[in-house]
């Protein structure tokens, strides 16, 4: 089994057209053997690109092709409304890579998802999206580095940690259930403890590695969770042991502020839940092979 | 991005928060035109972007022309932990009876605004948390619901200030809600804001962080550019649209997206190296943006070598190579460059680099045998 998305997956690109990212991506998703069924563009209602029909809204593209998840990768400006356009339409699952989004958009949308949509899961914004190895990938992973067949679930804050996390164990033959990318900004939509959770409760999901950084406390509220709820075992990174302290290292949520966020505390957390830390991700995808090792 | 004390009052006065009236001098001449528009006596404070500029001399009480004078003077050219002052504001001075504290930002792990108040202002709000914690009243606030009035002022006798700056304070934290919101902060802080003998609640100090991410419907935040950072090297990387935060070490590094950047110095000082500095050139990177980065580094005296980190997604490997030959062709590049290329298209990018055969150049198979390998190389190297 696979966490949030499957073979049953069936996807609408918001923010179509024939120079769009969103067209690019959801190509490459296409080919990769996601069913993208469906593409929006107010303006282009009625159209065929590379074959996927477009609608003027989410709504009418949920109506006639039966989308339960959403993909956008429209500039900052827009984002926020075509996430909160998918959840108005009932869509389950969103997928928002857009980089550059105003946090306070962000903050807002995110509230008012959980005030009146609780039915949708918006994964991102800012993230590499989420692949299930072998079924679905929606997003900008290239989908020649995962292995089908589990039984690894991998989380990240990162885009590219998480690439070099899916090699690492694709390399030595390890396969992996799914690949969640939750993204590296401050507010994020999907957070490591709801992918930890979806985690545990998958039958074949048997160990997963977590890729955290600098900046936030989310890895410390996994490491609760992992404490108190988890069975399956756990090997996590953590980048930005090096990130000086007030500067914001590259992702708008990587800043430590004061003393909070520092990769120490959050490696220590982790440790303390009884996670097997890594001191690099090379080091993270051998320890991972040594449990999966273990576990056959 | 940070703002100047006096660039954050600006910001504030245009969301109706009271501040002392004062005015910007970059020189002696300036500052007392300015002290005589605002009214003796006035403070000279130093604008420079560090905590703790009272203790360190930065900030002056005049009375009159001459004392003006002197401490302009003094304080121009001063250095203050590293930052050298360039410019005053010079305020009309308050008589305090009361500093308070207040500030709005985001509390990641409730993903709501966080809106803190004490009645005890003028130190770090850190040292307060750490020592009375119980005198900060703290308030979440749903972004989608915003601050209503009968909130503000229930925070603020919460908080315990006094009975006749409650009404003033309730008015400055409704406007301090929409410099944070509407003005797209990601910190609006006022430390202290004080109530003095007549009666009156106003800021005295302004700390504001805006988001940048925020810049491109705020055409007016023009007017900060520029003054943000005293680095050389981040100066250059910002008009180069680079992600660059300059370190103290000697190993120059470039990788592909924020985690792997940050990455690549970890890894870099865990085998005995110092990261000269955090590079990402974002995903998507093609050959112009490579180039861009190298010359970047390029300029960083202290670097001895140079680990170019990147794991091919969006990004390509043929473009990430054709980038560093076309950078190599364009300026003496002149530390040893250590690569390690996978991921997409990586066999593409390693050929053109093998083809183009330059003895500064060396591929290395994994992250951390180049993390070593550019170290070795840094530490053998003289510049």
């Amino acid at each position: 089994m696979s966490v949030f998305v499957d073979e049953n997956t069936r996807v609408v690109i918001q923010g179509v057209s024939p120079t769009s990212q969103g067209l690019y991506h959801g190509l490459r998703n296409r080919a990769y053997g996601t069913k993208v069924v469906a593409g929006t563009n107010p303006k282009r209602g009625g159209e065929t690109i590379e074959g996927i029909p477009v609608f003027s809204s989410v709504s009418e593209a949920v109506a006639e092709t039966g989308a339960n998840a959403s993909f956008i990768s429209v500039p900052p400006p827009f984002a926020c409304e075509a996430i909160i356009e998918a959840a108005e339409a009932g869509v389950p699952f969103v997928v928002c890579i857009t980089e550059g989004i105003p946090a306070h958009d962000e903050a807002r949308a995110y509230n008012l998802l959980v005030r009146d949509f609780p039915g949708t899961r918006l994964l991102g914004p800012n993230c590499p999206g989420v692949i299930s190895a072998g079924k679905c990938n929606i997003g900008i992973t290239s989908g020649d580095i995962a292995l089908p067949g589990g039984p690894v679930g991998l989380v990240s804050r990162s885009g590219t940690v998480f690439y070099q996390a899916l090699y690492e164990l694709t390399r030595k033959g390890v396969g992996q259930t799914t690949g969640v990318g939750i993204g590296g900004d401050p507010v994020p939509g999907t957070t490591f403890t709801d992918v930890l959770e979806a985690f545990e409760s998958d039958p074949e999901t048997k160990a997963v590695t977590m890729i955290g950084e600098i900046g936030g406390s989310a890895e410390e509220q996994a490491a609760e969770f992992i404490r108190d709820r988890m069975s399956k075992p756990v090997v996590a990174y953590i980048a930005g042991v090096t990130a000086p302290p007030g500067r914001k290292m590259g992702h708008a949520g990587a800043i430590i502020s004061g003393s909070q966020g520092t990769a120490r505390a959050k490696m220590e957390a982790l440790s303390a839940a009884g996670v097997i830390v890594a001191q690099n991700p090379t080091e993270a995808g051998e320890r991972m092979v040594e449990i999966v090792k273990n576990l056959a | 991005m940070d703002l100047y004390e006096y660039q954050g009052k600006q910001y504030f006065a245009r969301f109706g928060i009271p501040v002392s009236p004062g005015g910007v001098a970059d020189t002696v001449d300036e500052a007392v035109v300015q002290a005589e528009q605002a009214g003796f006596p006035v403070v000279v404070k130093a604008q420079v972007k560090v905590g703790g500029r009272g203790k360190a001399g930065g900030i002056q009480l005049a009375d009159d022309v001459d004392a003006v004078r002197r401490h302009a003077r003094a304080i121009l050219g001063m250095d203050l932990k590293g930052h050298v002052v360039g410019r005053l504001w010079i305020e009309r001075s308050s008589d305090i009876a009361k500093e308070y504290y207040a500030s709005f930002t985001l509390d990641r792990s409730a993903k709501k605004y966080l809106c803190m108040v004490s009645a005890k202002g003028g130190v770090e709000i850190e040292e307060v948390a750490a020592t009375d914690p119980g005198a900060i009243a703290r308030l979440h606030v749903d972004p989608v619901d915003g601050l209503s009035p009968q909130a503000a002022r229930a925070l603020v006798a919460d908080a315990g200030l006094d009975e006749e700056a409650r009404r003033g304070a309730a008015d400055v934290l409704l406007g301090l809600y929409r410099c944070y919101t509407e003005g797209d902060c990601d910190l609006a802080e006022i430390n202290p804001l004080v109530l003095t003998t007549e009666g009156d609640v106003h800021a005295l100090d302004a700390k504001v962080t805006l988001d940048d991410n925020a810049a491109f419907r705020h055409p007016e935040w023009e007017e900060f550019a520029g003054t943000d950072t005293s680095d050389p090297r981040e100066r250059l990387a910002k008009e180069k649209g680079l992600q660059y935060v300059g370190l103290d070490g000697f190993v120059g590094i470039i990788a592909n997206g924020a985690g792997l950047a940050m990455s690549t110095c970890d890894v870099v000082e865990q085998v005995g190296g110092k990261p000269a500095n955090f590079l990402d050139i974002g995903g998507g990177a093609n050959a112009a943006q490579m180039a861009n980065a190298l010359e970047v580094i390029n300029t960083d005296e202290n670097v001895r070598s140079i680990f170019i980190n990147i794991f091919g997604g969006i990004t390509r490997g043929e473009e990430v190579a054709n980038g560093i030959v076309e950078a190599m062709g364009r300026v003496e590049i002149a530390s040893p460059i250590v690569i390690r290329l996978d991921g997409t298209n990586a066999d593409e990018g390693r050929r053109i680099l093998a083809e183009h055969g330059s003895d500064k150049l060396e591929s290395v198979a994994t992250m951390i045998e180049a993390a070593r390998r550019a170290t070795e190389l840094a530490q053998g190297a003289a510049r």
